[in-house]
């Protein structure tokens, strides 16, 4: 009896732990919710409330129709040129990435090591740390103001993982699966477009995923590489409403939610792979 | 009779033909966008290249002049300090994993209580902020931080019942006096990063629980061992091997981690909260110092590696 009573007592200490945890995990969250309700723009909210006095899609109807203060691009153009950027660097990468990593999995060649070792140290440079060449070359190959340029650049930074995440996955195909298809007649590239790649389908929308969120919300290669207002895309759009003395509250809180919303559904429907990957590797370590 | 060893080097390429061939278009690609530009980059970090010659690249040779630059802080940007963003970076970096990981394990462990009701749904309300993008975070605080308009300091405000008006962002002075050289952003910055860190340990930490059987501390409390004991001295050890290769990533994760600082303090007020990767890209945008910034991007890198290095070093130093 008196250990029951013991054991609900530390069960409520735990709850009480783990709720405020919660609050604020979730606090900013709901506040740029209750921001891009408020129809008062600049003025202070006085009352913490989630919906608030008034509230109003006001925000987001102003965002959808003039979402670049200085320069009257339309919504439609920012979100183009988004999805864009987005869509070109996950398929450039995807592509470039399945035939490497294919090969990297299946051949032993000579090179082989070190080409897998130079593909990762790739990844230890910080994007900064690339930009001052990667500006130049793009220059003076004329396509740095460009959003094609962006993608070229953009995928230099997601293909080596790209790489790494197939070969891991390819190498858990049991290769009697291509063995079979080169006896009954299938040569390499045919065994490898009709039987590997189908049965990585869901290796390949993952890594196309990370691909397209990595040019979805990149900012800071854009924002140093564009200068046309008509090319510039919908994270670019929301740096720069971050004003030093004038953010327009709701209207940046309107705009952070429609840019995030998309890759919070994304990653709440992989959460489940993503964290599966991680804890399978943590008890193997 | 054919040795192997007589087999010349272009037979062995033509034997492995297919496989270059597969590897070839993203080799391509990464030798163009990658490789080159770090070529390109070693050369530029000699030259005094900027942005007065980017149309027509013929930049003076200056040797060791930019690194020499940079170490003895003669980078002519405003509050320009290797050292002292670097020896902040450190510190910066330590600071945010020591919390990343006790609050990560001690939610894990609390997660872990048997019988305990709505766990689930806990863990996912938890990992909200992994979800949310950190570029899109980094700016929701930074307006939270806001001295007039923000949230923390209003609800400050309503818990003291009183106006609290701390000037998270434009105040180079140090708040808590014994840390002299940590202005209100280094505690902005570490509070946003904080928020966005601790779900990952969370998770990296509730996956090497599972590895623990439960029989275990339920022999510990059949000898009487109190609940402090049974986490220091079973739990702890038990996922330490499981969490010191989040941990390293972790350092590196925090160590470059540019959208917090740049996004929420800016490095400033006063360069007080500058790390070594936003510095790189002041260097370029708006400095346009393109050679400095060449030499820095090679220095960050080599201090990179070397972390790496250390970091696995004592990883494996532990199995």
């Amino acid at each position: 009896m008196k250990k029951e009573i013991k054991e609900k007592l530390k069960h409520l200490y735990l709850h009480a732990y783990i709720i405020f945890w919660i609050i604020i995990a979730l606090f900013p969250v709901l506040w740029i919710v209750s921001m891009s309700l408020n129809p008062i723009n600049v003025l202070k909210p006085t009352t913490l409330t989630l919906i608030p006095k008034n509230a109003s899609l006001s925000a987001y109807m102003k965002v959808l129709q003039k979402p670049y203060e200085a320069y009257p691009v339309p919504f439609v153009q920012l979100l183009f040129n988004s999805l864009f950027v987005a869509g070109g660097t996950a398929f450039l990468s995807v592509a470039l990435a399945a035939t490497a990593a294919y090969a990297f999995s299946r051949f032993s060649f000579p090179g082989r090591n070190i080409g897998l070792i130079s593909f990762l140290v790739t990844q230890m440079l910080p994007a900064t740390a690339t930009l001052a060449p990667l500006f130049v070359i793009l220059t003076l190959l004329h396509v740095r103001n460009s959003l094609f340029g962006l993608i070229i650049a953009y995928a230099s930074g997601s293909v080596p993982f790209a790489i790494w995440n197939l070969k891991g996955y390819f190498d858990t195909v049991p290769k009697e699966l291509e063995e079979a298809a080169l006896v009954d007649g299938c040569d390499r590239n045919q065994a490898f477009l009709k039987v590997i790649l189908p049965l990585s389908v869901p290796a390949l929308a993952v890594t196309f995923l990370f691909g397209f969120m990595n040019g979805w919300m990149e900012w800071m290669l854009a924002w140093t590489f564009l200068t046309k207002p008509q090319n510039f895309t919908l994270a670019m759009t929301l740096y720069n409403m971050q004003g030093q003395w004038n953010t327009p509250w709701s209207q940046f809180a309107a705009f952070s939610l429609i840019i995030s919303i998309p890759v919070m559904v994304v990653w709440f429907l992989l959460q489940r792979y993503i964290v599966s990957g991680l804890t399978l590797g943590a008890v193997k370590g | 009779m054919i040795d192997k060893s007589d087999i010349g080097m272009w037979e062995k390429l033509r034997r492995h033909r297919l496989a270059y061939y597969y590897i070839l278009p993203s080799a391509i690609v990464m030798a163009l966008i990658t490789a080159f530009p770090i070529l390109y980059q070693i050369w530029m970090s000699f030259t005094n290249f900027n942005i007065t010659n980017l149309r027509n690249p013929h930049p003076d040779f200056v040797g060791l002049g930019n690194f020499i630059k940079i170490f003895t802080n003669k980078v002519p940007l405003e509050n320009f300090n290797f050292w002292r963003i670097f020896a902040f970076d450190v510190f910066w970096t330590f600071s945010n994993v020591f919390l990343h990981v006790t609050i990560g394990i001690s939610l894990a462990v609390a997660l872990n209580t048997p019988r305990l009701a709505l766990k689930k749904f806990y863990r996912t309300l938890l990992v909200i902020p992994w979800a949310v993008p950190s570029y899109i975070s980094a700016l929701i605080w930074k307006n939270m931080f806001d001295v007039d308009f923000g949230a923390v300091n209003q609800i400050l405000s309503n818990i003291l019942n009183m106006t609290v008006k701390i000037p998270w962002l434009t105040n180079p002075n140090a708040p808590i006096k014994i840390f002299p050289f940590l202005s209100y952003a280094f505690y902005a910055d570490l509070i946003t990063n904080v928020w966005l860190g601790f779900p990952f340990m969370m998770v990296v930490a509730t996956g090497a629980l599972q590895s623990i059987p439960h029989e275990i501390f339920e022999a510990a409390e059949i000898d009487g061992v109190n609940e402090r004991g049974k986490f220091f001295k079973i739990t702890l050890p038990l996922i330490r091997s499981a969490m010191l290769p989040a941990i390293m990533l972790g350092i590196v994760w925090t160590f470059n981690q540019f959208n917090v600082i740049y996004l929420v303090s800016g490095g400033g007020p006063l360069g007080t909260t500058e790390i070594l990767v936003t510095q790189a890209y002041k260097i370029v945008n708006p400095g346009g110092l393109y050679g400095v910034a060449s030499a820095f991007g090679l220095i960050v890198f080599f201090i990179l590696l070397a972390i790496t290095l250390i970091t696995n070093r004592i990883t494996r130093a532990t199995e």
